[in-house]
């Protein structure tokens, strides 16, 4: 007996239900793409509150029909598997494509088709659009703060500077390898210090010395995150093995510390060190605000680092300690050969999470008079010749921060994949 | 023949409350070949544990080649490195290639050359019949090669003494002969082992002694022909009625 189902396909006849289910699907977005982007309401001669259901329910009976186990139909059988396993999934199908159909004409015409890039001052946004003429204007500062205009290639080749010291890893001959990890923790950053030094803050070799609280905007936060990324990594690592010593000392100072900086709130750390710390330095001791910021935020991270860490080190199983101890290694070797790389090698996407927490954390050093790229915002957001465009301040600054978090986060995979040699 | 090259003497050892090795005494002399076998649970592994003092021992004295072992020895991985162990989940480092997984611990702990450690690695890697996998990662390999890489990595260190804490439990059967033709050859060429086991076979083979453990106490230790022949205590039958 066959049950007469006019909804239901079987493989005789799947040919004809799925071109006519896409059919159905394909009037569906028509109407509601004309709704949202030409205005027309194609379903008018229908009453009320069906208009608005009917590309829903029309859509709905299209999936319905295109929907069998297997049918041999590549295409189809990927969207039957992926967008359209049964009634409650096709219906989040078409509601998450209708709202981006509707959300489409609005975002683009504010974002591209009706805003203003071209003149220098607020008259030229006379639009209903964003006014990226704004970003326009203000986007040296936004990328080098405060810092005069004539010495931005300064903060420029600083940064050349640096980022090519970072590749000598690459190019090191085999017989030097063995120091990369020196290189790394110690020399590197002591030379990356000293180019910024010298090169942005200034002050002899004939550069015009300029101070801290000039520096700012995406420049800024470069200089605090590059800082606080490789210093608190080595020390996040002290701090988990500390925690896992036999001695007692280490043991409990590493867990006071650890549990000390995941207590306090970033934010008090960064008043602390801004107002409070000088306090309690000798009078004739002077340690710039900014260095005092990268510091607070370096020690804050490093606890952070080192759960991540010690959770790394807590995966690996005991006979890997067992079997570097019965080589006669020591507690340094053995961790240093052993247990180390491969429970670095664990932690990658956590230590990756970390890091870019600390990147995306990074505009709270507005609260102490540092302005990043988001604390540039603020001030340019209440300047009085520029007042009312905050939304494509936060705009710019959202999609700047994606960027370099996603390339982070792009890179922690490849280190991911890269290192991985077993399993 | 000379000083025993291992000597423990009325040890014991808990694991917090419990007991588990309870006067302990045994000697053995170089060059000997020792099996120890028992049921799970008896302490066999927790004894050649101590021996290298991956587990400590509470009560009683352990000396290896002449130095004690007790939380005053200072220089307990100098006395490590001259005992090799082989264990039972092979505990290779997986981030390492197979040479240098066998190269590692020279090259760092005995400051032997590269190139030197190298060609020893691959000789050992030989005398197992994998130095064709050199390169490969232990994950890569099967079980029985892993072990048998394992046997190579300790042979590096050119131990005084060995330690096989059930090298063959975790393998198939077809590999368990692979294996223990490796340390059928070892045993062969003169060197000291002891060698917690159930694999009689081997025992009969090449063991001088059988020592069969018992909760915590060595029951019986005898020459193994004796050991099998006429073992003395009921226990001993029991489990050998049970595991032949």
């Amino acid at each position: 007996m066959q049950t007469f189902n006019l909804l239901k396909p079987n493989r005789d006849n799947i040919k004809n239900y799925s071109i006519f289910g896409s059919f159905l699907v394909l009037v569906s977005l028509i109407d509601v793409i004309s709704n949202a982007f030409l205005k027309i309401n194609l379903t008018s001669f229908l009453p009320g509150s069906l208009t608005t259901l009917f590309p829903l329910i029309i859509g709905l009976i299209g999936l319905n029909m295109m929907r069998i186990d297997y049918s041999g139909n590549k295409t189809l059988d990927l969207l039957n598997k992926n967008i359209n396993t049964n009634n409650f999934n096709a219906l989040l199908t078409l509601l998450i494509l209708f709202s981006i159909i509707k959300a489409l004409p609005q975002s683009l015409s504010w974002m591209i088709l009706d805003a203003t890039i071209s003149g220098d001052s607020k008259d030229a946004c006379t639009g209903t659009g964003a006014c990226w003429t704004y970003i326009k204007v203000w986007f040296r500062r936004f990328m080098y703060g405060m810092y005069p205009n004539e010495f931005h290639w300064r903060i420029n080749t600083a940064f050349i500077l640096v980022i090519a010291l970072g590749f000598v890893g690459y190019f090191m001959k085999e017989n030097l390898k063995k120091y990369l990890a020196l290189y790394y923790v110690i020399i590197y950053p002591v030379i990356a210090y000293l180019v910024i030094y010298y090169l942005i803050s200034g002050g002899s070799f004939g550069l015009q010395w300029v101070e801290t609280g000039a520096w700012g905007g995406l420049s800024l936060t470069f200089i605090v995150s590059f800082f606080c990324l490789i210093f608190c990594f080595p020390l996040g690592m002290i701090f988990a093995l500390g925690r896992r010593s036999n001695l007692p000392v280490i043991k409990y100072i590493s867990i006071c510390y650890i549990e000390f900086w995941r207590g306090v709130p970033l934010i008090t750390v960064l008043f602390m060190s801004s107002v409070m710390f000088p306090m309690f330095l000798p009078e004739d001791f002077f340690m710039d605000k900014l260095v005092r910021v990268i510091i607070a935020i370096t020690l804050f991270e490093a606890a952070y680092c080192a759960e991540v860490i010690r959770g790394g080190l807590q995966s690996l199983p005991r006979g890997q300690y067992d079997a570097a101890k019965s080589l006669g290694m020591g507690y340094w070797k053995m961790h240093i050969f052993v247990i180390l790389p491969q429970a670095l090698k664990l932690v990658i996407p956590g230590i990756a999470n970390t890091f870019l927490a600390l990147v995306k954390d990074t505009p709270l050093i507005f609260v102490v008079g540092l302005a990043e790229l988001a604390g540039m915002l603020a001030l340019a957001k209440t300047n009085p010749k520029w007042l009312g465009f905050a939304m494509e301040g936060y705009i710019f600054a959202s999609i700047v921060f994606w960027i370099i978090c996603y390339a982070m986060s792009k890179y922690s995979y490849n280190l991911e994949a890269k290192y991985k040699t077993e399993r | 023949m000379s000083d025993p090259i291992i000597k423990i003497q009325n040890m014991n050892k808990w694991f917090g409350d419990f007991q588990v090795l309870k006067n302990i005494n045994l000697e053995v002399e170089a060059n000997k070949k020792i099996v120890v076998c028992g049921p799970s649970g008896s302490g066999k592994s927790t004894l050649i544990r101590c021996i290298n003092r991956l587990e400590e021992h509470q009560e009683g004295d352990i000396i290896v080649d002449g130095n004690e072992l007790s939380e005053k020895t200072k220089d307990i991985e100098k006395i490590r490195a001259d005992v090799g162990m082989v264990f039972q989940q092979f505990n290779l480092f997986p981030h390492l290639s197979i040479l240098d997984n066998c190269t590692l611990a020279p090259i760092w702990v005995k400051k032997m050359p590269k190139k030197e450690a190298k060609e020893l690695a691959l000789d050992q890697l030989k005398k197992v019949q994998i130095d064709d996998q050199a390169n490969k990662f232990p994950g890569q390999l099967s079980g029985g090669q892993q072990q048998r890489c394992a046997i190579a990595r300790a042979l590096c260190m050119q131990p005084k003494i060995m330690l096989f804490d059930e090298p063959t439990s975790a393998l198939d059967p077809e590999m368990i002969k692979e294996v223990l033709d490796a340390m059928v050859s070892l045993a062969k060429g003169g060197m000291t082992m002891i060698v917690v086991t159930h694999e009689m076979g081997f025992a009969k083979e090449v063991a001088d002694e059988v020592i069969f453990m018992d909760e915590g106490m060595i029951i019986e230790k005898a020459v193994t022909k004796e050991f099998f022949a006429n073992p003395k205590s009921d226990r001993t039958k029991l489990f050998l009625s049970q595991i032949l």
